[in-house]
């Protein structure tokens, strides 16, 4: 492979984890209460795997990275603000429903024809990002479906490291059970990775970056094409904030020795 | 509704591991309360007959198999092919296995592959002769969902931890129909298991108690100075004692991220709560941390919580805890230290 990875990275926008999150049923299903008004954020994962892709693209030349996201226009244009700063990307934006209670295949769906769309990608240079869980739906399964739309037979989930070795292998780390990595070798692109939270930290903001993503932020989000995104054959009886609250008995004023005598005591029991 | 399929991938000595225990727990379970289905099961690994025989012994009259050495690794190429194979023989209309990393990685594909559609994390089930109903938690565990589908196959990835393993011993001769797949080759090579590259390991699934580790740990204590080396000692002597497993807030192992000194066997995967895991002890000790909303997220299903904190009026005291310790627990995980 030579001039670099066609790096295009999934993600989208969740409520801020701040916000006390309320269903409601509404016409097509279950939302979120307010769901249009709540602060919003990128997706943790996908936010990590955006990170990760840019460092990869400054490491290996030739190498662009892509960031494809599905929701609703104005409140990807909002969330922009502050992703455009981070690390440079070209957007594509797909205007839908970026709710979690929506179908993953439909989701992926909608993402593989904007993939599909993107001009001058080389399929044989593609390595997909995205996380693998989110902070809505949390199938951790919308990636997979993706590259198997996209014809991608080699997939990682979990994954916390890639370092592409002298002979262009893609040495992954996956996270197994038991606080374990799998260390697997693929040969190269196309892949798939679904990304853990990886190692980087999130990159401080940066005006210039910021100036230069949104020079193809705006004539993106114009660009972007409505899709319907929906439940799809999943049918939704009930959903619900669970109503158990404890009673937390506070313990003060008592000596370290009684504390810890009752700790090791529940320890035990 | 005809049948169910539980597939599994088989443990290195061709057994079944403790998720896949669970897995044949709820398939069985799912079986009888849908008013009697069969149940099949489909085995992939590099061994495949020790657990043929058990689930032959457990009333699984038709197990499918691909048994090779490609298939003795956990790598996706390799595992969707082969369960794929298996889900077009069987013709089953539901599709239930654990969701180890294995099966997380390959089943969406896999579902993918036979049209089917896929609901993974379920937490439980609830089958009738009218149908299956199954639970999932949205948002990281702030709602929970019953939901149904018609569509046939439906996949379910169960949550590990969520169903009681299978305790059967019996086991039966088993006839698997095993199939027999062309090598194509993969482009991947697994290379093998590797630890964190922290130093202890501190991340036990299987534990009954997990301590919680907040960022306060890690801050200038009474004395004006942080203490980093007596707060390792307490933490790491505690996982030892209490045979527990470690879990960490965000603020604690993203500061690796910032510079700052942390401890050292703390890693991203330690976290728990929003961007972390939700695991599944029976107990919790959250020491040093405040019990915000999206750190107690990640604690949905630990039933017992303590907490050991110096300020009165944080997150655990709003009814995120059993019990609520205000103290110094340095001194508090000094002495209990001593006293296991």
């Amino acid at each position: 492979m030579s001039g670099g990875f066609h790096i295009v990275v999934c993600g989208s926008l969740v409520p801020d984890p701040l916000q006390t999150l309320e269903p409601v049923q509404g016409p097509n299903g279950p939302g979120l209460k307010n769901e249009g008004m709540l602060p919003s954020v990128l997706d943790p994962w996908a936010g990590h795997s955006l990170f990760e892709a840019a460092n990869l693209a400054k490491q290996v030349p030739g190498s662009k990275v892509w960031l494809v996201s599905l929701g609703p226009k104005p409140k990807l244009q909002q969330l922009m603000m502050t992703v455009a700063q981070k690390v440079p990307f070209e957007l594509v934006v797909v205007d839908g429903n970026a709710g979690g209670f929506t179908e993953s295949m439909e989701v992926a769906a909608a993402l593989a024809g904007a993939i599909n769309a993107i001009q001058g990608l080389d399929p044989s240079r593609l390595l997909l990002f995205g996380g693998c869980a989110s902070a809505s739906r949390d199938a951790g399964a919308t990636m997979q479906i993706l590259g198997e739309m996209l014809g991608i037979d080699e997939m990682f989930l979990g994954v916390d490291e890639l370092k592409v070795q002298a002979d262009g292998g893609l040495h992954v780390l996956e996270r197994i059970e038991g606080g374990k990595y799998l260390a697997s070798v693929c040969a190269g692109p196309p892949a798939m990775l679904g990304w853990a939270t990886g190692n980087l930290p999130e990159p401080p903001n940066n005006p210039q970056v910021g100036m230069l993503n949104m020079r193809g932020i705006m004539p993106a989000l114009q660009r972007a094409q409505a899709v319907k995104v929906g439940a799809g054959t999943l049918q939704f009886d009930a959903v619900q904030v669970p109503t158990q609250r404890r009673e937390t008995r506070v313990v003060k004023d008592v000596p370290v020795e009684e504390i810890a005598q009752e700790i090791v005591e529940w320890l035990k029991g | 509704m005809k049948s169910i399929l539980l597939l599994i991938h088989t443990a290195d000595d061709g057994g079944l591991g403790k998720a896949a225990l669970e897995s044949l727990t709820a398939a069985q379970q799912m079986a009888e309360g849908m008013g009697g289905l069969e149940l099949k099961a489909g085995l992939v690994g590099g061994a495949i007959q020790p657990a043929a025989e058990l689930l032959a012994g457990a009333g699984v009259k038709t197990i499918l198999g691909v048994e090779s050495d490609a298939c003795a690794v956990s790598r996706y190429s390799t595992d969707a092919r082969a369960f794929s194979e298996i889900v077009k023989a069987a013709g089953a209309d539901v599709v239930v296995a654990a969701g180890t990393s294995r099966m997380a990685r390959c089943m969406p594909g896999v579902a993918q592959r036979a049209q089917g559609a896929i609901d993974t994390h379920i937490s439980g089930i609830e089958p009738s002769p009218d149908g299956l109903k199954a639970r999932r938690w949205y948002y990281r565990q702030r709602m929970e969902a019953i939901l149904t589908r018609a569509q046939a196959p439906w996949f379910l990835l169960l949550s590990p931890g969520a169903f009681v393993p299978y305790s059967g011993t019996s086991t039966a001769q088993a006839e698997v129909q095993r199939l027999e797949l062309a090598e194509t080759g993969s482009r991947t090579s697994v290379i093998g298991v590797e630890e964190a590259a922290t130093g202890a390991q501190t991340i036990k699934p299987e534990a009954e108690v997990l301590l919680v580790a907040g960022a306060g740990w890690s801050k200038k204590q009474a004395d004006g100075q942080a203490h980093l080396d007596q707060a390792e000692t307490l933490i790491l002597g505690f996982l030892d004692k209490a045979k527990a497993s470690l879990g960490s807030t965000k603020s604690l192992v993203d500061q690796s991220g910032e510079g700052h000194a942390v401890l050292s066997f703390m890693s991203h995967m330690n976290q728990v709560g929003q961007t972390g895991s939700s695991p599944r002890h029976a107990k919790g000790l959250a020491t040093c941390c405040h019990g915000e909303e999206p750190h107690v997220v990640g604690w949905r299903f630990i039933n017992q919580r303590r907490a050991i904190n110096l300020d009165p009026s944080c997150g655990w005291a709003q009814g995120k805890a059993d019990v609520l310790y205000v103290a110094d627990a340095f001194a508090v995980m000094r002495r209990v230290n001593e006293l296991l």
